[in-house]
């Protein structure tokens, strides 16, 4: 029986590392501790019914050195545990950009390219994949166990993460987050290919149209263009080239155009406000699915190609075109 | 058990004491003393104890096999929602507060009562009002929220009766502050004379740090249940995104108090502790005054370690990082705790009798219960085990490894002065034993299972955690006959017990100076406290000299 799930991620190796660690500390002070209790209620075992104890009252030099002892272990702890966390915390530039919907009880993932999977992932092994992920309705929690890999997903916000998966294989996607009465059956598989095999799944389907594509569509239902399009003396801001640059807001103060700010722009468009733009944008709360959200961004995104990190390259169209319809 | 006939000692000649006062039931439910509010508690979180206990039966029993096949799985989320809530809220917090801090406190600082004896009566009527209410909404209604009641899920899509239930705990809320409130008065102003702080036992100082807990803690999760109730009745939208409300803000609200109220459930325990060691080593405690100031730096430390329940939801990296020092920190006078405990048995006179055998286990447990929450508190680690197994393995390592076993050890030590029956030593031993073995065979393999990547809150689960899974499921019905047994001889010894001695373990400390059991008023005469406390030495020459 193992005692660690397989270790098929960038993350994995340095998270069972620390746990190895931290378990040595755990059986050391577990068996020290056991062991001088066991062996002093053996070796001072009461001979007569009326004995007494020797009177030891404290000694400031044992305190002091239980005391140093253990902060400067957990220091150590903590040192190692915040290393692993920036490993976990910031995603390379070149990653690939999956978007992922929670809703109970399914995950629904989207490709850049427009390929669509439920509760199945596919990704190249050794490539950084970041998450961009949404909720439709209760918190869930993305969860791979062979990648040492979990993250919230919160309703009203974009949650983004990655991962680097680097043994090719098939493991275990659970929701971790108690969202109900399916819980339990709010899971899935990644599956974890070989860049031969990644290519010949991507090319193995029906044409649908990428999710910037489809994001181009919604940008003019929902008639933004007539607002932010590229003619002067537009009623908003232009959003060509502004992903992942800072923009100044009404009453001062900058903001990172990212994919949460985009989100929070286009349900509460005038919280953050850009300078020099009136406040006569609607909110489009509850108007936009979060999946027509994930578009919309991933559109936005299109529109500034040099900062957006990694861009898919666009398929071959005849490959695009031989994709087969997004299962149920 | 060897005498199987009720002890003959003439009932005429007993002494006048706080349980042959009255008999009616009259004389029970309105009585203002604190030994028999003490009672009343003990029948009260036995009951709750009973029903929690069964939940989690019904929750093994279903995890026996892979598929979700024994009950629905809107049943089996309303049975862990049960169970924690239950446990929780209705025995762990209530649980030694209640029931060994009402009956010692007076008793341990020489005192006739508690400073506000009608103000008890009245903790007790709130606690079990709030219980039975969350009771009838869990059994009747059903809630399958968890006894995190995390929102969204809790105010919008949940379909059972959250309100009733928040209302019983809400209500609950109130006893807990007033009982904290109520010692903590009575420990600042009610000492016997010559009783300075430094001569009080560390049973009231654990139960001083758990007041101050109370008392700052507890209204937070009352304003957080009302807010709850508010969102889910009203729709306020404090947490609701649709509304610009933010759902984690519940989770922070709700770990500010739930945190610290882990603390409410273990630092009483770990005065229990310090009490048993060092009567069964017969020794002063080793280092007083720093397992004295370790209670009051966990009080403090408790309030300010919340945010480690969110280092997946999406808080701040810095905050992380400052939540995880601060986490790690918390763990400090723990260890310092458990290094003094051990230090008091060295040169000890160690006698090897019930309530030793569960204050060991109780240091065992707690110490690698406390070791494994280090795991929880290094960021990168707590991302791969957060919401697993891992984490349920842990806090009931804490929460019954720790706190119940010491529960079960004070109960046994001051059985005789609360009931003034022994009862027999073979049949406890036994069930120490039998709670030992079946506590670490239900939970040790769940740090298996949890590092493996078994979500918790899981009807049905891959098959390759069936094996573990059985494990536990096989030592939870150990576990479960471990706690049966004391209730029987606990029962049974009230009738048929052997009448205790006042002192009968040759303890230190003015509980073991009054009659066993003691009369209405404690002590005849208020005593007048000359020394130190755990003084062994100076007890048995006094002895010897008069």
């Amino acid at each position: 029986m193992p005692f660690v799930p397989p270790q098929a991620s960038s993350f994995a190796p340095h998270v069972d590392a620390l746990y190895g660690f931290m378990i040595a500390v755990t059986a050391f002070f577990s068996i020290l501790i056991g062991t001088l209790v066991v062996v002093f209620a053996i070796k001072y075992h009461r001979k007569s019914p009326d004995e007494v104890a020797t009177e030891i009252h404290e000694s400031a030099v044992l305190e002091i050195a239980w005391t140093i002892i253990p902060v400067g272990i957990v220091l150590v702890m903590f040192y190692w545990g915040a290393q692993v966390y920036f490993r976990i915390t910031r995603p390379p530039a070149d990653a690939i950009e999956i978007y992922v919907t929670g809703k109970q009880w399914m995950w629904k993932i989207q490709h850049a390219d427009g390929h669509r999977e439920m509760n199945e992932l596919h990704v190249p092994v050794d490539r950084p994949i970041r998450l961009t992920m949404a909720s439709e309705d209760v918190i869930h929690s993305f969860f791979v166990p062979a990648f040492r890999f979990k993250r919230d997903v919160v309703p009203g916000r974009f949650s983004t993460a990655w991962f680097e998966a680097t043994e090719p294989g098939k493991y275990h996607l659970f929701c971790a987050e108690f969202c109900g009465t399916r819980h339990s059956g709010m899971i899935g598989w990644v599956y974890v290919m070989t860049p031969p095999e990644y290519q010949a799944w991507l090319s193995g389907g029906v044409a649908g149209e990428s999710l910037a594509a489809a994001g181009a569509k919604r940008f003019v239902e929902h008639a933004c263009n007539t607002c932010h399009g590229d003619q002067p003396g537009a009623r908003g801001p232009s959003l060509n080239g502004i992903f992942g640059k800072p923009v100044r807001l009404q009453g001062g103060g900058t903001v990172l155009v990212d994919e949460a700010y985009i989100r929070d722009s286009i349900v509460n468009p005038h919280g953050k406000l850009v300078e020099g733009y009136p406040p006569i944008m609607p909110t489009f709360q509850g108007l936009i699915s979060e999946e027509g959200l994930l578009q919309l961004t991933a559109y936005i995104k299109s529109l500034s190609p040099a900062a957006a990190p990694g861009a898919v390259t666009p398929m071959p169209a005849a490959a695009a075109a031989e994709r087969k319809p997004a299962k149920p | 058990m060897s005498a199987t006939a009720p002890d003959e000692t003439p009932r005429v000649a007993e002494r006048p004491n706080y349980l042959n006062t009255g008999y009616g039931v009259k004389s029970w439910l309105l009585t203002i003393d604190h030994k028999r509010i003490a009672i009343l508690y003990l029948i009260g979180v036995t009951f709750f104890f009973a029903i929690g206990g069964l939940y989690a039966a019904a929750i093994r029993l279903e995890l026996l096999t892979p598929a979700g096949d024994v009950f629905q799985s809107e049943t089996y989320n309303k049975l862990f929602t049960t169970h924690g809530v239950m446990m929780v809220f209705f025995f762990m917090i209530p649980g030694i507060p209640g029931v060994l801090g009402n009956f010692l406190i007076p008793l341990m600082i020489g005192a006739k009562d508690v400073a506000f004896p009608r103000l008890n009566l009245l903790s007790w009527y709130l606690y079990i009002i709030g219980g039975l209410l969350a009771l009838w909404a869990t059994v009747h209604g059903g809630v399958d929220t968890g006894w995190t009641f995390y929102t969204p899920y809790s105010t919008v899509y949940s379909n059972g009766w959250v309100v009733v239930t928040g209302v019983g705990v809400f209500i609950s809320g109130f006893s807990s502050i007033l009982t904290g409130l109520n010692f903590l008065v009575t420990l600042h102003t009610m000492r016997a004379p010559g009783m300075g702080w430094t001569r009080m036992p560390l049973f009231c100082w654990s139960m001083y740090a758990t007041a101050i807990i109370q008392i700052l803690g507890t209204p937070v999760i009352a304003i957080t249940l009302l807010l709850l109730v508010a969102e889910r009745v009203f729709h306020l939208g404090v947490f609701d995104p649709a509304q610009g409300g933010d759902p984690v803000l519940f989770q922070h609200l709700f770990w500010f108090y739930s945190h610290p109220a882990v603390y409410i459930m273990i630092l009483p325990a770990m005065g229990v502790i310090s009490e048993l060691v060092t009567a069964f080593a017969r020794k002063p405690i080793f280092g007083y005054k720093f397992i004295a100031a370790s209670s009051v730096a966990i009080a403090t430390l408790s309030f300010l370690v919340w945010g480690h329940h969110m280092f997946v939801s999406g808080q701040s990296v810095y905050a992380g990082l400052v939540f995880s020092i601060l986490s790690f920190m918390v763990g400090v006078p723990s260890a310092i705790k458990v290094f003094n405990w051990t230090a008091t048995l060295y040169k000890g006179s160690v006698s090897y009798q019930t309530p030793l055998l569960y204050a060991i286990g109780f240091i065992g447990l707690f110490t690698f219960g406390g070791l494994t929450g280090l795991m929880l508190a290094a960021l990168g680690l707590d991302i791969h085990v957060h919401d697993t197994y891992f984490i349920v393995a842990h806090f009931h390592y804490i929460m019954v490894g720790g706190t119940i076993m010491a529960y079960l050890g004070g109960l046994h030590y001051w059985w005789p002065k609360i009931s003034g029956r022994l009862y027999p030593e073979y049949w406890s031993r036994v069930s120490a034993w039998v709670i030992f073995i079946g506590f670490n065979l239900t939970f040790f393999p769940q740090f298996i299972v949890g590092y493996l990547g078994m979500p918790r809150r899981y009807h049905a689960y891959p098959e390759e955690f069936q094996v573990l899974n059985v494990m536990s499921t096989a030592g939870a019905s150990i576990l479960g006959i471990g706690y049966v047994i004391p209730l029987v001889y606990f029962a049974w010894s009230m009738r048929y017990g052997k009448r205790a001695a006042d002192n009968p373990w040759g303890a230190t400390g003015l509980e073991w100076e009054t009659p066993s059991p003691p009369p209405t008023e404690n002590f005849a005469v208020t005593p007048t406290v000359t020394g130190r406390p755990y003084d062994y030495l100076t007890g048995r020459e006094e002895a010897a000299a008069g």
